[in-house]
Parts: structure tokens; C-alpha cells; sequence
């Protein structure tokens, strides 16, 4: 009986390989909750999102009980508050709560959407909100907030990115009684997507629908074990495996999504299949690695290894579901992937490297503790450094980097639960200032002569 | 509605039994069983069809959750259409 062999396969993909549903992502527009009272506004945000979402989690929960999945994550994105154009912190705070309390109030892990678009340039709003965002961030915990700093399009906003260092640097000084934790919850992009479902960079684009059912698909451990007894297959059918591994997982995404969508009489928007470790043993991508014949992550060749991951998952996952959209590939979160920590600690992963890798895989610097006297400008360089990548490349980048206050190089940053620990690495020691300090915009590239 | 239970565990007397008889209880029709031994496991994959009208299927899976807790069984109750949507293009 070949469904009986299926059966069994799946359930082995769920009792021992951690493949769950990683998120149900509510995005949620708040376009009609922007006024000029912000505190009216900020209730109506809190209003819209307790209403829309309340029955969020009960109801993921429920089908993945009935189909035997896990969702493991119930969020909410919203529209960019940057938006709401308000002018002072304490006017940015009130919305800020308002997330957070909505969050809280229909039971949700996170929200995102405390973000700004600013890839061209910043309205006066977007530097206050800019300003704003190391309070908000201290004074919410279940609330993330993300900045987009440049595209292919238009280039990337230098003025915006030399602000980012210090921003970092002043939320790691407010979180530091919890390890900077503060600057894991925000995220600066390079071609930010719309629909990502995924922390802590989710939010709903202003071109998305009222409201929409995202999901995110994970499954490290499932590629690495199909991969597992391949030792002797040639890089294709590695990719073949990992890519087939990728349909059936997308499909199990699809179904669950779907399901979800239909009961809360929501429109389903798209799927993303995007491997993300997580702490747990055997939930890694940095083990995947190991399985296709690296020593340890970090090592050379882990840049091919993690492209052609990252390429096979796509093409797996674009085959099975209609509407394929977020960041779709592999993510290399350091703290939140125990083989990466491993790697990271026996100095084979370094920084550089995983710039390079940032080059092939979904996302970007990611979940990188760094020494909490690590200069603003080198901070602001980094994320110079990343979405150019991105915006040459036409490709997501994004950086998350944690300058713990008070840690240096070879401590290490303990954040507990989905978020891990990380030895805090070593960041190059030249200066890099002069350059971020000249500010202005990097003109958008030109998109033929692709060498 | 069509649903798949997997029962799994040390193999003992009265597995059969036990599940079948739970079944019954909530008007479960079975359509299609196979089992085996696997590494002195007990392996049992049920095809069952559950009348609505009788028992959700959140009843016939806690009632065997209850019956897997008493004789140290993992058992399973999931709709079938995961499993097809995963392994059909």
C-alpha cells in the first residue's frame, strides 16, 4: 500500500524532524485608523487589530490539531505606522502600546509593523518615527519594528543609514538589562517585501489587500534527514532531494493555510517556505550544511552549499502552491540555529563569511551579537554593506545585528527561548565613518551590463 | 469525514481491541487497516470514516488520546487530505 509508506513518512516528518507550520501571519491594514488625534488614532489601531484578530489563535490552533501540525507561531503584521505621520516619540509611543496591547489582548507571540519605508528618502515624520523607535522597543516586548533603507529601484538612503547606528547602539543601552534584547526585535532592509510573515521583519505593505492570511513553512530538519544516506550523490541529486523535500513540506503550508484562511473568512495571500532553524537539536540549517560534506558551517564552499539550498528550496516550493511570496529560501539566524552557535564558537563562522553567505540565502545578516563598543558608524557601515547586496543583487537583505552593552568579543549574549545565545563576534576594527558620514543616497543600479 | 489514526508503541495484548472498541463506542467506521511490527514496535495505520453527526473528530482523538495514555501508545488522529495534499502533485 504506497499511501500507508506516505503516512508513515509524514509522521516522521512530524514526530522526529520538527517540521511544523512556523507562522500564521495576519496581516491587517490600519490605512482607515490614521488621523489627526493620535491618540484617537492609536485606539482605533488597537480596535481594528482586537477585532480582526481575535479569533486568530483559536482557530490556527484548532486546525493544526485536526491535521496533526503544529502552527507553532500566531502573529499579526499591519501597515507601516510610520504613516500615521505623527511628529513627536511620545505621539510614536502611543502606537507602539497599541500594538503591543492588541497583541497581547488576542494572545499573539508578535507583532510587526512598527516600520518605515524610507528607501528614497525620510518625511519629517519618518525622522521623528526614526528617533522613536529605540523607546518603542524598550517599552513593548511583543512588538517588532523594521526600517527599509533601499531598493534596486532607488538606490539606498545613506541618510537613513548613518542614523541607524546610533538608533541601535541608544536600544541596546535601554534593553541592556536583558542582554540589548531590544535590537533583536528590529530589522533594517534592503527590497523589504509586502507580504513576509516572518519576524521581525513582517509587515503589510500598503499595496496589500484590507486583510490577509500569510504562512510561513519551515523544515530544516526535514531536508537534512532526506539528505541523510546521500553520502556518495552528486551535487544535482542533492538539489533534486532537497527540492522534492520542499514540495511536500510547501504542501503541508498550502493545506494548513488555506484551511485557516477559510475559517476566519479571510483572504489567503501567499506561502512562505523559508527553512529557519530554530535552537532545538536537528532544527538547523547550518547542519544541512554539515550533511552536504562541510565540516562546519563557515567553512569554504558554504556559500555555494547554502545557494543551491536556498535555490532547490525555492523551486520545490514555487511548484506547490499557488501563490509562493515572503522571503522564500533559507535564513541564518547565528543565535537561533545551535550548529551555527557551534560554528561560530570554534571561529570557523566569521562575520565576513556570513556576509558572503548573506549573498545567496533569503534574508541577511541575522541574529549577530556584537560588541557593545562596536562604533556607530561600523554599525551603520554593516547595513551599508548588506543592502548594497541586496539592491545590486535585486534580492531581500536585511540586518540584525545585537550590540550587547557591556560584552565583548568571545562573551556570549543569552536572549532564551526562539531567540538563543550567541557568542559575540568580532567585527572589523578599521574606521569606517568617513563614509557613512557623508550621507545622501547611492544612486539606483543599473539593471543591464549584469556581471 | 475521512481521517487517518496511527497508532505507535511497544507491541501487547489488546492494542486492536482497545482502538477498535473506542471506535465503535463513537460510531467510527474502520475502512482500511494495516499494521505491523517495526523494531519490536507496534505499527497500526487505520483508513476510518467519522460520522459528525456522532463524534468530531477532536472526540475521537482525545477519547484515544485517553486509551494511548493508559497502555503507553502514541496514537494519532489527523484528516486524511494532509497526507494526500503532501505526496500527490
Amino acid at each position: 500500500m504506497a499511501i500507508y509508506k506516505d503516512i508513515m513518512e509524514t509522521i516522521h516528518m512530524l514526530e522526529k524532524e520538527h517540521l511544523d507550520i512556523r507562522t500564521t501571519t495576519m496581516g491587517i491594514s490600519l490605512l482607515d485608523c490614521f488621523g489627526r488625534d493620535h491618540k484617537e488614532s492609536a485606539r482605533r489601531v488597537y480596535d481594528k487589530i482586537t477585532r480582526l484578530a481575535q479569533n486568530l489563535v483559536t482557530t490556527a490552533d484548532s486546525v493544526g490539531d485536526e491535521y496533526g501540525i503544529q502552527i507553532v507561531n500566531k502573529r499579526i503584521s499591519v501597515t507601516p505606522i510610520a504613516l500615521a505621520n505623527a511628529s513627536t516619540t511620545e505621539e510614536w509611543l502611543l502606537y507602539a502600546h497599541a500594538l503591543d496591547d492588541a497583541a497581547k489582548a488576542v494572545g499573539v507571540d508578535i507583532i510587526g509593523g512598527f516600520s518605515a519605508l524610507v528607501h528614497k528618502g525620510c518625511t519629517v515624520s519618518d525622522e521623528s518615527f526614526i528617533e522613536a523607535i529605540p523607546y518603542a522597543l524598550a517599552e513593548t516586548t511583543n512588538m517588532c519594528s523594521s526600517i527599509n533603507l533601499g531598493s534596486t529601484r532607488s538606490g539606498i538612503n545613506l541618510d537613513a543609514v548613518k542614523k541607524m547606528g546610533p538608533m541601535i547602539k541608544k536600544t541596546a543601552y535601554l534593553t541592556r538589562d536583558t542582554n540589548s534584547f531590544g535590537c533583536a526585535k528590529f530589522v533594517a532592509f534592503a527590497n523589504a517585501v509586502e507580504d513576509n510573515p516572518f519576524m521581525a521583519g513582517a509587515f503589510h505593505g500598503v499595496g496589500e489587500a484590507e486583510n490577509v492570511i500569510n504562512v510561513g513553512v519551515s523544515g530544516p530538519g526535514v531536508v537534512k534527514t532526506a539528505l541523510q544516506g546521500l553520502d556518495h550523490a552528486t551535487a544535482d541529486e542533492i538539489a533534486e532531494t532537497i527540492k522534492q523535500t520542499a514540495f511536500k513540506i510547501t504542501r503541508a503550508g498550502q493545506l494548513i493555510g488555506r484551511e485557516v484562511s477559510a475559517r476566519l473568512g479571510i483572504p489567503f495571500g501567499i506561502l512562505d517556505l523559508s527553512l529557519a532553524p530554530t535552537p532545538a537539536i536537528g532544527d538547523s540549517v547550518a547542519e544541512i550544511l554539515e550533511v552536504m560534506g562541510l565540516e562546519r558551517c563557515g567553512a569554504h564552499g558554504s556559500t555555494a552549499a547554502l545557494a543551491m539550498l536556498t535555490d532547490a528550496v525555492k523551486k520545490g516550493g514555487i511548484m506547490a502552491s499557488g501563490h509562493v511570496g515572503g522571503l522564500s529560501g533559507a535564513f541564518i539566524p547565528v543565535s537561533e540555529d545551535n550548529r551555527m552557535i557551534a560554528a561560530a564558537e570554534d571561529g570557523c563562522l566569521t562575520f565576513d563569511k556570513l556576509e558572503a553567505m548573506t549573498s545567496v540565502c533569503s534574508v541577511g545578516l541575522d541574529m549577530i551579537a556584537i560588541p557593545g563598543d562596536t562604533p556607530d558608524d561600523t554599525i551603520s557601515a554593516m547595513i551599508a554593506d548588506e543592502a548594497a547586496i541586496g539592491v545590486i543583487n535585486n534580492k531581500t537583505t536585511a540586518v540584525r545585528v545585537i550590540p550587547v552593552y557591556g560584552m565583548k568579543a568571545g562573551d556570549t549574549a543569552d536572549w532564551g527561548g526562539l531567540f538563543g545565545s550567541s557568542p559575540v563576534m568580532e567585527v572589523n576594527q578599521f574606521d569606517s565613518s568617513r563614509f557613512i558620514q557623508r550621507g545622501g543616497r547611492i544612486p539606483a543600479p543599473v539593471h543591464s551590463f549584469k556581471n | 469525514m475521512k481521517a487517518i489514526i496511527t497508532v505507535i508503541g511497544r507491541d501487547q495484548v489488546g492494542i486492536m481491541y482497545g482502538v477498535s472498541g473506542v471506535l465503535q463506542r463513537l460510531g467510527v467506521n474502520i475502512e482500511d487497516v494495516t499494521q505491523t511490527i517495526m523494531q519490536e514496535y507496534f505499527t497500526m495505520l487505520m483508513l476510518v470514516r467519522i460520522d459528525e453527526e456522532k463524534a468530531t473528530l477532536r472526540q475521537v482523538s482525545d477519547a484515544l488520546n485517553e486509551l494511548g495514555e493508559e497502555k503507553g501508545l502514541s496514537i494519532r488522529v489527523q484528516k486524511e487530505e494532509i497526507f494526500d495534499t503532501m505526496h500527490k502533485i
